[in-house]
């Protein structure tokens, strides 16, 4: 796993990739594959060249893992919930709760039963995954060298696929709520007549409407994706120093990263609350 | 292979150049408003981080897509 500086950054930024390589391609140490078959990419080049059907083992193990995390915990709070006075765990679920509840109350204005809960998994589950930043760089990849895995990525949404997956899935939400509560009239009227409201110029507000709309998944994905990612670049990157200089900026930087990660949270949530408040809204 | 290094620190840059006036800008108005209207520091700060976080997003783009050139694509 070790080898120069830049190798080792290279290789604590690539996902364990899952995909297809045909025969005949030349594998990273030299062998030659017999049948067209799927297997884990041993190299950064193999991963890209198995194109787009490729799936990134590690993140989707990990995002479904924190998924189970949240939803087993919640639950078992859930069931032992005392009236009395709340034990320390049923405190920090019981402020989660009533956090994302005062959230939905003032930006939500509607009737909807799923968007409570959509945005209490929202929030959770984003910040329980970006939390594994916060693991020092080498320990779980070094345990799954230890079992075989070549490489092994712990935080899903530095991975692009796993911010993509969750601001489409909240972008396929806002296109059916439009269309159910404004009808596909109403949503093409919205679409054609603003912000210029005469008939001859419907090219030009479709074009900015589509635009405004495409943005939104597209913003909500990246802007979660950078953040952590260029974080964890950097973790990487001081996990290269010497273990004494080590602690000097990795401590401050972790420490910021407290704030960062749960204000990304944060705002993905409530940029799902008033992206689909906005999609609900009928004059 | 020198000119990704040169684009990668634009991106930078001027990213950082945008957010550090845009930042100085949000917080200033809120000290001015906190000033004037003392019993909202609580709502106004609470929005001041939501228009933090967005103004962030353009600018960490930027440096996730900078860092990606540095390490990935230049080697």
């Amino acid at each position: 796993m070790a080898g120069t500086p830049v190798e080792y950054i290279k290789h604590h930024l690539q996902n364990l990739t899952f995909g297809k390589l045909e025969a005949g391609y030349q594998r990273f140490d030299g062998s030659i594959v017999s049948d067209t078959g799927w297997t884990f990419a041993h190299s950064a080049q193999e991963a890209s060249d198995m194109g787009f059907m490729a799936i990134h083992v590690d993140t989707l193990g990990w995002s479904i893992a924190m998924g189970v995390l949240f939803l087993g915990l919640f639950r078992f709070v859930a069931k032992r919930a005392t009236t009395g006075v709340p034990g320390g765990l049923q405190n920090l679920v019981e402020i989660t709760f009533e956090f994302i509840d005062s959230l939905v109350r003032d930006g939500f204005h509607a009737r909807n039963p799923l968007i409570a809960p959509l945005s209490l998994t929202v929030f959770v589950w984003i910040l329980l995954m970006s939390a594994l930043d916060l693991v020092p760089v080498d320990f779980i990849p070094h345990l799954a060298h230890l079992m075989g895995l070549g490489y092994f990525k712990i935080v899903p949404t530095t991975d692009p696929n796993a911010t993509f997956g969750i601001s489409i899935g909240v972008f396929i939400l806002i296109i059916f709520y439009s269309l159910k509560v404004k009808g596909i009239t109403g949503f093409a009227k919205e679409l054609g007549m603003q912000p210029f409201n005469h008939w001859l110029s419907i090219p030009v507000n479709l074009i900015l409407e589509s635009l405004v709309l495409i943005v939104k998944p597209i913003s909500l994905a990246l802007r979660l994706f950078g953040n952590i990612y260029a974080s964890e670049v950097v973790f990487v990157l001081i996990a290269l120093l010497p273990f004494w200089v080590q602690w000097t900026l990795s401590v401050p930087w972790a420490i910021f990263h407290l704030l960062i990660i749960p204000l990304q949270a944060f705002i993905f949530t409530m940029l799902t609350i008033v992206y689909l408040a906005s999609a609900h809204e009928d004059h | 292979m020198e000119m990704v290094f040169i684009a990668a620190a634009i991106i930078i840059g001027l990213g950082a150049l945008a957010t550090g006036i845009g930042f100085g800008i949000l917080g200033g108005k809120l000290l001015e408003a906190t000033a004037r209207q003392p019993e909202m520091a609580n709502q106004l700060q609470v929005k001041a981080f939501i228009m933090a976080g967005l103004l962030d997003a353009v600018p960490m783009i930027g440096v996730g897509i900078g860092m990606y050139l540095i390490f990935v694509v230049a080697g």
